[in-house]
């Protein structure tokens, strides 16, 4: 190798001659503040403040023309919630969150199941379950309203060829419990995707060690699915559960778009029921008081977060 | 015996559950497909059978699409609103992100769960208060509106998704970056942003899907049809027609839905590790 | 060229102490080791020194300046990590021009430096590869040559061989002790192995729970440990610890032998009582208890393949120490003690 090292004299100067000027740029104190600070205030402004402002709302009696901003006190509150509207929409909310995350766990559960190992054609399969989460959900609807269409619903013609119904078939979107099953149908086509791919990947963070051991004890299938894999992606599982109880809650554009919170408005939910009253109708005060009802909901299922958070944290 | 019996009973099983949930899936999507090249008078046909092509598929659907409605308007608009509310929301969140992973210690984790959970407040509770801040800084009925606000939800979901990429980047290397002459901020800018560079793409891409789905902000603040997104324009404006025009409106259904997709799916995986990394390390 | 120098220093994580009170001054040039088991604050106090971490308390000088304030970059040293921590996204080139780079050296100088720290280390063939295509040995000479590069002032190696197998890290110690002697570059180097410490060393700092127990050379380290924990730490296996008394009396193994074999020293005896025998080699290693005034206290002999005589299991044997090598401790504070008659 080459023989004595050049040290060049440059690396002699003095260390204390860069002690200028570098407070900020390396004070971890004040660039933590400063990287986040922008995002921070940008909520704030756009998240915070109009959330106050629609707590603000419905105590009072606005309207989109601008008119009075008087306190009304809970006036709006026990207006909204003696109509039947109101009921038959909070009733809703709940039962289609419910049933469609319950109906989207068990067939989440089975996709990842079978997913889950390489086989030919699986990235084909990922890429076409996927496909209803990514497509914009207003458009994604509107195939389904086609498939529903009264007159000419590939659906009905379907289950004729199959021999299930003869004549005209189901007016799928006309009559009140198949509307809702159309609806619940539609949400789990929208959100089993999410669900799916979250499972998988809490599925694919087992050691395969930990199925090899439960195989070398003699685990059968079920066994081994409730007592070693279920247990293991709980956590994750809870978390896809959130999700979907969110996006179920809050969402209005598969109502919006599919019936219109109809027949006879057996099929509105809270958040459509807020836009058609606080937006459609005019009345911000009620419209505001009515989608608050939803912050309940929200409160638990974010409090849910914090819980597995703190967990995941701890152990 | 028993065994293969066992053993072909699970494929069966997997096929079965795979083949059902998959045509679920993917059905609209056909059928899309299929409505958009059909003629007329072949798609209202009682008699026919809806998959076959008894007549020549035809381009005149997608043409009447194009140039007989706004869809093309429809778009670009979602293009010019995507594309600028993807820069500002890397602008906010990859520095905020980053800030939460490495900076802020403790109460950096508590503000991190606290600004994703901005995200779970919704557009159905904020779009009220939203609609009187659009009108009162006469944004209404502007695309400038929905670049305003896109990102108070691509953002909290975005610096979640980077904290979990950020999380992945061992700390030596850039205090290496700090040995070898960067600043705090300079490893910052120079080692982890580059490193992260196919996290900040997943999240581009995601924030733009997330634009291309939002609804609720769109259909309030947005009244004029020329200046509608095509998630709203589509649905709203091509339906609302005394007549539905099926074809055309699968087509453009279908445009707006399968490309993205496919997008999308390159990108699915560092998604999803993203994601979980950020919500259970 | 340029010292590193703490004066009092301290590092407090909340309540807790990693580094507490520590004075240390380097020599001009020095390979200095800083050697302890894990937890025992070497590594930040290393990482105090680069820049890392702020000294809750003292004061830290390089060159003589004092340099508590200065970010890592305004320190003109550099550190190789145990990691590597090569930047994965650039070339071993870019990897290695980085801290020119940094430091805005003119873009004509840049490509020389490279292909000068490159040859040094024999990697002049890789400059165009992502460190993901590198060997774990190629990954530990890049880090030494984007370290040196830049010339710095003084050189921190964090456990830089731990990555290595242990073949590689036997070769690489010995290139890493060379190269230091070269450039002459004062050196800090943490470890938690005391055969690279011993062989790297032109001196040694013993830590133990935020303290330095001692500052020597290796040889003093091994032969005069200033303490039972120097004592038991440094030498494998380690020096025999036997209470006796209100002390404690500490030999090595290899002083350890059968009375024939200590033929006209002064010798202390002990009888034997071996319970196990194992070969290695150029070595035998005794294990058994002392019985008689040292009763049931474990200790091992160690001896060269070259001493033949016959030991065996559940046997007693006598058994001698020379005078000289005995090492006496107080039983309470654990410190050194001048010799008393056995």
């Amino acid at each position: 190798m080459k023989s004595p090292v050049p040290i060049a004299p440059a690396a002699q100067s003095s260390v204390a001659e860069q002690k200028r000027g570098f407070a900020i740029l390396d004070s971890e104190r004040w660039l933590g503040p400063l990287l986040i600070g922008p995002a921070v205030i940008y909520i704030f402004l756009l998240v915070g403040v109009p959330f106050f402002m629609a707590l603000y709302y419905s105590v009072s009696n606005t309207t989109t023309g601008g008119g009075t901003m008087g306190f009304v006190g809970l006036r709006n509150f026990t207006a909204v919630i003696g109509t039947p509207k109101f009921q038959t929409a909070l009733k809703n909310t709940i039962v289609f969150g419910l049933i469609s995350q319950a109906v989207i766990l068990v067939l989440s559960n089975a996709l990842a199941l079978a997913l889950q190992h390489e086989f030919p054609g699986r990235r084909l399969i990922r890429f076409l379950i996927l496909l209803p989460w990514v497509a914009p959900i207003s458009i994604g609807t509107i195939a389904w309203l086609w498939i529903f269409d009264s007159t000419y619903s590939v659906l009905n013609w379907m289950l004729r060829l199959a021999g299930l119904i003869h004549g005209q078939g189901y007016m799928w979107l006309g009559l009140p419990h198949l509307a809702m099953g159309s609806v619940i149908a539609v949400h789990v086509w929208r959100q089993l995707p999410l669900a799916t791919v979250i499972l998988l990947a809490g599925h694919s963070s087992i050691p395969q060690d930990i199925h090899d051991a439960a195989a070398v004890d003699g685990a059968g299938f079920w066994r081994h699915f409730f007592q070693i894999t279920l247990p293991l992606i709980l956590p994750i599982s809870l978390v896809a559960l959130l999700f979907g109880l969110i996006f179920t809650f809050t969402d209005m554009v598969i109502i919006y778009n599919l019936t219109r919170g109809g027949p006879f408005d057996t099929t509105q939910v809270l958040a459509s029921l807020a836009f058609y009253t606080g937006i459609a109708g005019g009345d911000l005060a009620e419209g505001a008081a009515i989608a608050l009802f939803l912050f309940p909901l929200l409160l638990a299922v974010a409090l849910g977060f914090l819980i597995i958070a703190h967990r995941s944290e701890v152990t | 015996m028993i065994e293969r019996i066992k053993i072909w009973g699970a494929r069966s099983t997997r096929w079965g559950i795979l083949g059902i949930l998959t045509f679920f899936f993917a059905f609209p999507f056909v059928w899309m497909l299929i409505t958009t090249f059909k003629q007329t008078s072949d798609l209202y046909d009682l008699k026919h059978n809806p998959f076959l092509f008894y007549e020549w598929p035809t381009f005149e659907h997608i043409h009447r699409l194009f140039y007989e409605t706004l869809y093309g308007q429809w778009l670009i608009n979602t293009a010019f609103v995507g594309v600028l509310v993807v820069l500002i929301t890397l602008v906010l969140a990859v520095p905020a992100g980053y800030a939460l992973t490495r900076l802020t210690g403790n109460w950096g984790a508590k503000l991190g769960i606290g600004i994703f959970l901005t995200y779970l407040v919704p557009p159905t509770l904020l779009f009220i208060p939203l609609s009187r801040v659009v009108v009162n800084l006469h944004l209404d009925d502007s695309l400038w509106s929905l670049v305003l606000i896109y990102p108070t939800f691509t953002v909290p979901f975005s610096a979640w998704l980077m904290m979990g990429f950020f999380k992945a980047i061992p700390k030596d290397v850039e205090e290496a970056a700090m040995i070898d002459g960067c600043s705090r901020l300079g490893a910052f800018v120079k080692v982890v942003v580059p490193i992260s560079l196919s996290g900040i793409l997943t999240v581009a891409i995601f924030s733009f899907t997330l634009v291309m789905q939002e609804f609720v902000y769109a259909v309030t603040f947005i009244s004029s049809v020329r200046n509608m997104t095509v998630g709203v324009g589509v649905p709203t404006f091509l339906v609302h027609g005394d007549v539905y025009f099926w074809g055309s409106l699968m087509a453009g259904c279908f445009i707006a839905s399968v490309p993205i997709a496919i997008l999308y799916n390159f990108f699915v995986d560092r998604f999803i590790a993203g994601f979980t990394m950020g919500a259970v390390k | 060229m340029a010292t590193v120098e703490t004066r009092e220093i301290r590092k407090f994580f909340g309540d807790i102490a990693a580094v507490n009170g520590i004075n240390l001054l380097t020599r001009d040039g020095e390979f200095l080791v800083l050697l302890g088991p894990s937890g025992c604050g070497k590594s930040t106090l290393l990482r105090m020194i680069a820049g890392f971490e702020k000294p809750t308390d003292g004061e830290l000088l390089i060159g003589g300046t004092v340099v508590n304030d200065l970010p890592p970059r305004a320190r003109k040293i550099a550190m190789v990590f145990q990691s590597y921590a090569l930047y994965p996204h650039m070339t071993v080139f870019k990897n290695i021009a980085f801290p020119l780079k940094a430091q805005r050296m003119s873009k004509a100088l840049i490509p020389q430096k490279v292909d000068w720290a490159a040859s040094l280390f024999g990697i002049g063939h890789l400059l165009a590869r992502k460190p993901r295509e590198l060997s774990g040995g190629e990954r530990q000479r890049v880090a030494l040559a984007r370290a040196l590069v830049r010339e710095p002032s003084v050189f921190l190696l964090d456990e830089p061989l731990s990555n290595l197998d242990a073949q590689l890290r036997a070769s690489a110690r010995d290139e890493l002790q060379q190269f230091q002697r070269r450039i002459g570059t004062t050196t800090i180097y943490v470890t938690h192995d005391q055969v690279e410490a011993m062989g790297l060393g032109d001196r040694i700092v013993v830590m133990k729970a935020g303290t330095v127990r001692q500052i020597g050379t290796p040889q003093e380290i091994y032969a005069e440990p200033a303490d039972t924990f120097v004592a038991g730490f440094v030498g494998s296996p380690p020096m025999n610890m036997v209470r006796h008394r209100d002390y404690t009396l500490g030999f090595r193994p290899e002083n350890f032998h059968p009375k024939i074999l200590n033929g006209n020293t002064k010798v202390v005896g002990f009888r034997f009582s071996v319970t196990r025998v194992e070969y290695l080699g150029a070595d035998r290693l005794i294990y058994g208890t002392l019985i008689g005034d040292f009763s049931d206290q474990k200790v091992i002999a160690r001896l060269p393949a070259t001493v033949t005589v016959k030991i065996e299991p559940a046997t007693s044997y006598d058994f001698t120490v020379p005078e000289s090598e005995l090492k006496f401790f107080d039983t309470a504070t654990e410190l050194r003690i001048a010799p008393r008659p056995v």
